[in-house]
């Protein structure tokens, strides 16, 4: 297995107490495999991504359990210097908004000829010529012209595709990409989705996807892990989980996908807003909001009941998963 | 914000009755439980937590309700307030702490030591350091004061309109405060108050407040600008509210903070001001009592009597660190940013 | 870039006329320079008619002023009352200022920047909370206490420096009134770097960098530190006039015979001429300072430089 992520817990201290930000995430993804992690805004499946990466702001924030495994290793108890070699070589990340996420006083040349320097040990000469290479290869038109302008001086589409060019400059083994196309045009989205699935196929990286965007998970995961509250709620291959959800949660999103069949009729909404992390319900979180509560749902936190074994495995985070199944099918 | 859902079930009984676990207990972004998780997907702490739930308080929480709540657990607050309070009351009351005439004074004890009843010892004209130390709170607090409001008043007026309003009188504005800032202060109060002399503090307290007020105009005309493009402004001026209301009811109190953060502070940098005048001899003139002149005519003697200058130097640095401290506790409890 | 450069200078002239004529006005229109000259004395109606009429003081002031400007830009400072051109006076003054001046800019530069941002990265921290409360203090004590106590102490006292600074001014006697002078900027500087460090470390770049596998040294050096020097240089940049003005109160804690020596006499002694000529020579300087700090912030910052 490239990565595994093994019941990791992570909690923020903040002026109004501590926030359990993640409680028990366990994924993995293999090499050439995407993972789509997909939830609302605070499910924290960013705040994985980033002690993934080990770029988890600390404090407010601290790993309180599990274990991270990199290629068999536990990042969790390397070295700093360890791990920063691991960051950019053997894993990077695409950040959501490439303006705020590259550097505004240094021109897109220097911010992606720094991997190769500080890396490799390259040249700058070297590492110039290593980023217009990596820029064409992005499909940046005029890469040569334009290694010298700095950011803001590029189209949002293009510089999210700088983006993808300094996460895949020295051919990581994984990418974890946050919302890479949440802030570009509906336009845009797609080629650069095209883009980044083309790239990890022929390099055949892992690919961890977070994202809120239920199509584009259709088109590129194999796999898919639901997040609420800090948990993951539904683990499943992509096709079987919109055949038929194992949670309530994982249908009520589903269900709430503007259909083109369904014209004319109400959107279905989840109701209730997501939990606060300080103070996560009792049982299973999901519960205030569940159409399907009962009172055991209050009382007892769900296990991850296995739906089926093989060949891939799936897992529900629901005491009621089977009426759950059945009720979509 | 939706109102809070009807909760479907009876509380368990185990749940703290202070801590809901739905209902209350909710973010306040979102709409719903609707899918339209786009807008706020950078889980940045600050989205991620919802305020605190449990406290019923948290609700109303302005963000002056909320500024109150944190300065009042602010040790730095608390001290300069008590400090700022007592300054005052001893400016008003001198006679308070002090039984002595500050013009009282006994040449036979010049430059002496301190000696019973003579806490802080003599200056060279033998006055009582002491007495006159707490007499010269008087003269910096009230110039602080009055320079503080009027500069703060002008200012804010003047920057709050030319914000406002925008177009060429906000370029005149402008223009008008970048000449004030290319007068050096010092340099600029030395010029006007050895042509424009009184026994009053007016003229010191004029020069401030000539010199001060574009900075805190500037400040204004900022937040006034911020303030204008809330969408709740632009809703006010759709739905057809008038300038002046709009100004007073929407914009005004949204832009008052930073004006008085940036006051506060000021008031500290004016005392400090009026006593580097009086220490050239410009500022406030005997018989003033002022810390400024005091220590300008102790200067000279510091080899052989340091006190004479230390007490009131120790006495304007205490009381300039008050002032400044009391501003830096309100910027940062004003500026949520810095949280 | 040439654009920005001239819009800059056209938009100072506005500010260079108006700033020297407020100055002009206090001292000529508000002061009367003539009854200067006879100190206590009741001066003779005839003769300070014709000294009015020489220094073309029976002028309107707009007029007075336009003389004045015109001969300044002829190299023309006019003369002291005691005889002596405004221009020698400078000739002896501004360098000695200017040099006070550096030394201030490079111990606030230096020091400013390097606890502000050993400040501004730990955060929280002891060293961080000591040297916030110890710029509060900084702030609060005022030159001349600062100045006179820190001359007693080091020069009478322990004796490691001459109490006043000898007539030339060499650069080693400036260290201690340059200290006095940038105290209170420096504890600005601090402040506005921690700030700046502290806002900027959470910046999403910032966690780029990191995630980019980059030494933690490179990431501040490379990244975080060019960002947060911007308002830093700003700040800067606009207090070199401010320093040369308030030399005045340094200078004569230290007797130095600098710009803000002759300006002090100048205005004791109501000396018109050599008032106006440093204020207009000090108001240049700032100016200048000022276009300098927002062509730097050009190079420092892409987003302006191509705005």
């Amino acid at each position: 297995m490239l990565l595994e992520v093994r019941d990791l817990h992570v909690e923020f201290t903040t002026r109004d107490g501590v926030a359990k930000a993640v409680n028990g995430v366990t994924y993995a993804v293999d090499e050439g495999q995407t993972l789509a992690v997909l939830g609302e805004s605070g499910s924290g499946k960013s705040v994985t991504a980033q002690a993934v990466m080990g770029i988890l702001d600390v404090p407010p924030g601290r790993i309180t359990g599990g274990e991270i495994l990199f290629q068999g290793k536990d990042l969790l108890r390397m070295k700093e210097e360890e791990r920063r070699r691991i960051r950019g070589a053997g894993m990077a990340m695409i950040f959501q908004d490439a303006l705020s996420a590259l550097n505004p006083v240094l021109t897109v040349g220097a911010q992606l000829g720094e991997m190769f320097t500080v890396h490799r040990g390259m040249s700058r000469k070297d590492a110039r010529a290593k980023a217009v290479e990596l820029m064409d290869r992005v499909k940046i038109p005029a890469a040569r012209q334009r290694v010298g302008d700095y950011p803001h001086q590029f189209s949002g589409g293009m510089r999210q595709r700088i983006m993808i060019a300094m996460a895949l400059a020295l051919e990581p083994s994984l990418i974890i990409a946050d919302e890479p196309t949440t802030a570009l045009d509906v336009t845009v989205q797609a080629q650069v989705m095209d883009l980044l699935a083309e790239l990890q196929r022929e390099l055949n990286m892992g690919l961890i996807l977070i994202t809120h965007d239920l199509g584009v998970v259709a088109d590129v995961a194999d796999k898919i892990a639901v997040m609420y509250a800090g948990r993951i709620v539904e683990a499943a291959p992509v096709h079987e989980i919109y055949k038929a959800p194992a949670h309530p949660y994982t249908r009520g999103l589903l269900d709430s996908i503007p259909r083109l069949d369904q014209k004319g009729q109400e959107l279905y909404a989840i109701k209730g807003l997501p939990p606060s992390l300080l103070a996560i319900p009792s049982g299973c979180a999901f519960n205030p909001r569940c159409p399907m509560a009962q009172p055991v749902c209050r009382g007892t936190v769900p296990p991850l009941y296995q739906v089926t074994e093989s060949p891939v495995p799936r897992t529900s985070a629901c005491h009621f998963w089977k009426e759950c199944l059945h009720a979509h099918a | 914000m939706p109102e809070p859902e009807p909760q479907p079930h009876p509380q368990p009984p185990r749940y703290d009755p202070l801590e809901p676990g739905d209902g209350e207990a909710i973010a306040p972004t979102g709409q719903g439980g609707q899918m339209d998780l786009a807008l706020d997907e950078a889980e940045s702490l600050e989205r991620v937590i919802p305020p605190g739930p449990g406290n019923p308080r948290e609700k109303a929480r302005s963000l002056w309700s909320d500024a109150w709540h944190q300065l009042r657990r602010n040790p730095v607050f608390v001290l300069s307030s008590l400090l700022i309070v007592f300054l005052v009351l001893i400016a008003i009351w001198p006679s308070l702490i002090a039984s002595g005439d500050p013009l009282q004074c006994d040449l036979a004890h010049s430059q002496e030591g301190s000696a019973p009843g003579h806490p802080f010892g003599y200056d060279t004209q033998g006055c009582d350091v002491y007495t006159r130390t707490v007499y010269g709170a008087r003269a910096s607090i009230t110039v602080g004061v009055c320079a503080t409001l009027g500069a703060a008043l002008l200012g804010a007026f003047l920057g709050g309109l030319a914000g406002f309003f925008g177009s060429w009188g906000d370029a005149l504005l402008s223009r008008v405060a970048d000449i004030f800032f290319g007068i050096p202060v010092v340099l600029g109060g030395l010029v006007f108050l050895s042509v424009v002399t009184s026994d009053t503090v007016w003229p010191v307290v004029g020069f401030i407040v000539l010199l001060g007020w574009p900075q805190i105009a500037r400040i204004g005309r900022g937040s006034v600008i911020t303030a204008k493009q809330n969408d709740y402004v632009q809703a006010a001026r759709a739905l057809g509210a008038s300038n002046a209301r709009m100004l007073l009811r929407h914009v005004a109190p949204n832009a008052v903070a930073p004006v008085i953060v940036v006051a506060t502070i000021a008031l500290g940098t004016y005392i400090a001001l009026e006593a580097t005048l009086s220490f050239l001899g410009v500022g406030l003139r005997p018989p003033t009592v002022s810390w400024g002149i005091d220590i300008s005519n102790a200067a000279p003697q510091i080899r052989n009597a340091p006190h004479m200058l230390l007490w009131p130097a120790g006495a304007l640095s205490l009381t300039v660190l008050a002032f400044i401290m009391l501003g830096d506790a309100v910027r940062d409890a004003l500026d949520p940013k810095l949280r | 870039m040439g654009r920005y450069v001239i819009r800059r200078l056209l938009q100072m002239i506005p500010v260079f006329i108006g700033s020297t004529f407020l100055i002009f006005f206090m001292v000529y229109a508000l002061g009367d320079p003539v009854a200067a000259l006879f100190g206590d004395k009741a001066p003779d109606p005839a003769t300070a008619a014709r000294i009015r009429k020489d220094l073309y003081l029976d002028r309107p002031l707009w007029e007075q002023y336009l003389h004045y400007m015109g001969q300044i830009f002829q190299g023309d400072f006019g003369t002291a009352f005691n005889g002596q051109p405004v221009l020698d006076l400078m000739a002896s003054a501004f360098p000695v200022t200017l040099r006070l001046t550096v030394v201030a800019i490079a111990i606030e530069v230096v020091v400013g920047i390097t606890l502000g941002v050993v400040s501004g990265l730990r955060r929280g921290k002891a060293i961080d909370t000591t040297l916030l409360v110890l710029t509060l203090v900084v702030i609060s004590v005022p030159t001349f206490v600062t100045g006179y106590v820190l001359q007693y102490v080091l020069g009478v006292k322990w004796g490691w420096i001459r109490p006043s600074v000898s007539p030339d001014a060499p650069w080693n006697e400036l260290l201690l009134p340059g200290l006095v002078l940038a105290l209170v900027s420096l504890a600005y500087v601090t402040r506005l770097s921690r700030t700046s460090i502290a806002e900027n470390a959470k910046a999403d770049y910032v966690r780029t960098a990191v995630a980019k596998g980059l030494p933690r040294r490179r990431v501040v050096s490379r990244h975080l530190l060019r960002n947060s020097l911007i308002p830093v240089v700003t700040f800067i940049g606009t207090d070199i006039g401010a320093l040369m003005g308030g030399a005045i109160v340094t200078e004569r804690i230290f007797n130095i015979h600098g710009v803000g020596y002759q300006l002090y006499q100048g205005i004791l002694r109501n000396n018109s001429p050599t008032v106006v000529g440093f204020v207009t020579i000090l108001v240049i300087v700032f100016l200048v300072a000022n276009l300098l700090v927002d062509l730097l912030y050009a190079v420092l910052d892409p987003r302006i430089r191509y705005a």
